[in-house]
């Protein structure tokens, strides 16, 4: 089915600390964009797919979204794969349309952790809590070490994630930090929980961000005007707890790339811009890895080489990613890609044809891919 | 001063408690199978069957990962900073979160180590030192 879906149209709100604002009302915002980018009237959606708020879980709560936006959709619901839901949400609104369960889904996704809590970041781990394990970093922090142990991964390494998701972000005017990372700051940096320093670890953020998907038969009835088709998608899920998982420095990411890779008939090589989920600088890096964009262990290398710079073999979030834009989870980075197949992103890739975004939650326990490109 | 969060002992973890109150690190075994796992559950998550028995571990293993906490995220460990927590898995393969009971620099992945079951909070739970 690779390009007979589209994603027709993209919006967002303001990143950042947005006090005040309900996750209802953060959705409708993104949601009215995203129907205005798209060019097309509310009321051809039948399909509502939301993520679930971390700052404040309720039941039924794709019914609240749907109610705000005043629609009735055919099919949706709220989707739990941590920070990789979004792609998922996309992927199965784009299965739901192949098999004429809807035409046209809108996937949104708010959060306030920023003003609201940030609880389902910082909690203790079970029975394990009484051994002072709190806290997603921590997870992230322990596979960190591994591939730092195992493969010769240094600082400067995952600096040059950093820096380069800073320097993007520099250059657009919606990213919430647009401090430049320079190594001498980065090496400044405070250690949180080591080997994880301040600036390995993304924003926290308030925000909205939705996107309407279609086939692209119904986007040309309907006009849209700058439609991105759908290439591939894939899911892969890690699943265990970070303690019980055999290997820590491999993940499902690498299932869920060759799924959309296959879908779409690629291969990594054919990839002209990346949006890699960095909740974590070493999420970034395993991603990469997991990817096929190099081998296993040699993520330091190919970062610290320039390769995911501006002018480089594979520019990496472009608009500033989670580390830089805003820490919401994902759906930012889905955005920056339909950009850069558009042409119209500040930091644009000449000629990009072809983007990937990944998105992964928990501590790599979930992963989803998108490949997008015209 | 906030609390410790203590474990919630249940019918199906409640050996694995008492076992450390007793000295023993107990962990469980499969009778179908022989998988062997922590932390307690009712079924083999090899094979799903329910034969599950405890058994005691020798109590030693490795160093799988580790972390050292230089920021409090739970208010009650913000006296003991820095502190690390650790992966460790048993010679008889289950892995568990703990502490090791050394200096940060003596802490490496695959460091063997030895069991020091320690008092926390009012419960006995299984702590490590390098072997």
């Amino acid at each position: 089915m690779r390009g007979r879906t589209v994603i027709a149209g993209t919006g967002h709100t303001a990143f950042g600390k947005l006090p005040g604002r309900t996750t209802d009302s953060l959705n409708v915002e993104a949601s009215r964009k995203a129907i205005h980018d798209a060019g097309i009237d509310k009321d051809v959606i039948d399909a509502v797919f939301v993520k679930y708020p971390t700052s404040g879980h309720r039941s039924m709560y794709a019914q609240t979204v749907s109610e705000a936006l005043g629609l009735q959709p055919r099919i949706g619901g709220v989707w739990d794969q941590g920070g990789a839901t979004n792609i998922s949400m996309i992927s199965f609104a784009a299965m739901a349309i192949e098999h004429g369960q809807c035409e046209v889904a809108l996937v949104t996704i708010a959060d306030n952790p920023k003003t609201g809590t940030r609880q389902a970041y910082e909690r203790g781990w079970g029975d394990d809590a009484v051994y002072g394990w709190f806290g997603v970093a921590a997870g992230y922090a322990m596979i960190m070490r591994r591939h730092m142990e195992e493969f010769g991964t240094t600082h400067e390494q995952f600096g040059a994630i950093a820096r380069a998701c800073r320097r993007h972000g520099a250059a657009n005017p919606h990213a919430q930090l647009r401090l430049p990372l320079t190594e001498e700051m980065y090496d400044a940096s405070r250690t949180v929980i080591d080997p994880l320093r301040r600036d390995d670890i993304c924003l926290v953020s308030d925000g909205g961000a939705a996107v309407i998907v279609m086939s692209a038969e119904r986007a040309r009835q309907l006009g849209v005007p700058a439609p991105v088709p759908i290439l591939g998608f894939g899911q892969g899920q890690t699943s265990w707890e970070v303690a019980q998982r055999p290997v820590l420095t491999e993940t499902s990411a690498a299932v869920s790339a060759r799924t959309a890779f296959a879908m779409a008939g690629m291969t990594p090589g054919d990839v002209d811009v990346a949006q890699i989920y960095d909740c974590f600088t070493i999420a970034a890096l395993m991603t990469l890895e997991d990817y096929g964009f190099c081998k296993k262990g040699q993520g330091g290398q190919f970062v610290s080489d320039g390769n995911i710079e501006l002018g480089g073999g594979l520019p990496v979030n472009t608009s500033g990613g989670l580390l830089s834009e805003t820490g919401m989870p994902g759906m930012q980075l889905v955005i920056e890609g339909v950009r850069q197949i558009r042409g119209t992103s500040v930091n644009q890739v000449p000629d990009a044809s072809t983007a990937v975004v990944s998105n992964q939650g928990g501590i790599m326990h979930t992963h989803s891919t998108l490949l997008l490109g015209q | 001063m906030t609390e410790i969060p203590t474990p919630a002992i249940t019918p199906i973890n409640q050996p694995y408690w008492s076992g450390l109150d007793e000295g023993e690190l107990r962990y469980q075994r499969c009778g179908a199978c022989g998988n062997a796992w922590l932390p307690a559950r009712e079924e083999c998550p090899r094979c799903l069957e329910d034969d599950v028995t405890w058994q005691a571990s020798a109590g030693r293993g490795r160093i799988i990962s580790w972390v050292v906490y230089h920021q409090a995220v739970h208010p009650s460990f913000a006296d003991r900073l820095p502190y690390n927590v650790a992966i460790v898995e048993l010679d008889e393969g289950p892995r568990l979160i703990t502490n090791i009971t050394a200096p940060v620099d003596e802490l490496a992945i695959e460091q063997p180590v030895v069991i020091r079951i320690e008092r926390e909070a009012d419960v006995s739970i299984a702590r490590f030192a390098p072997a």
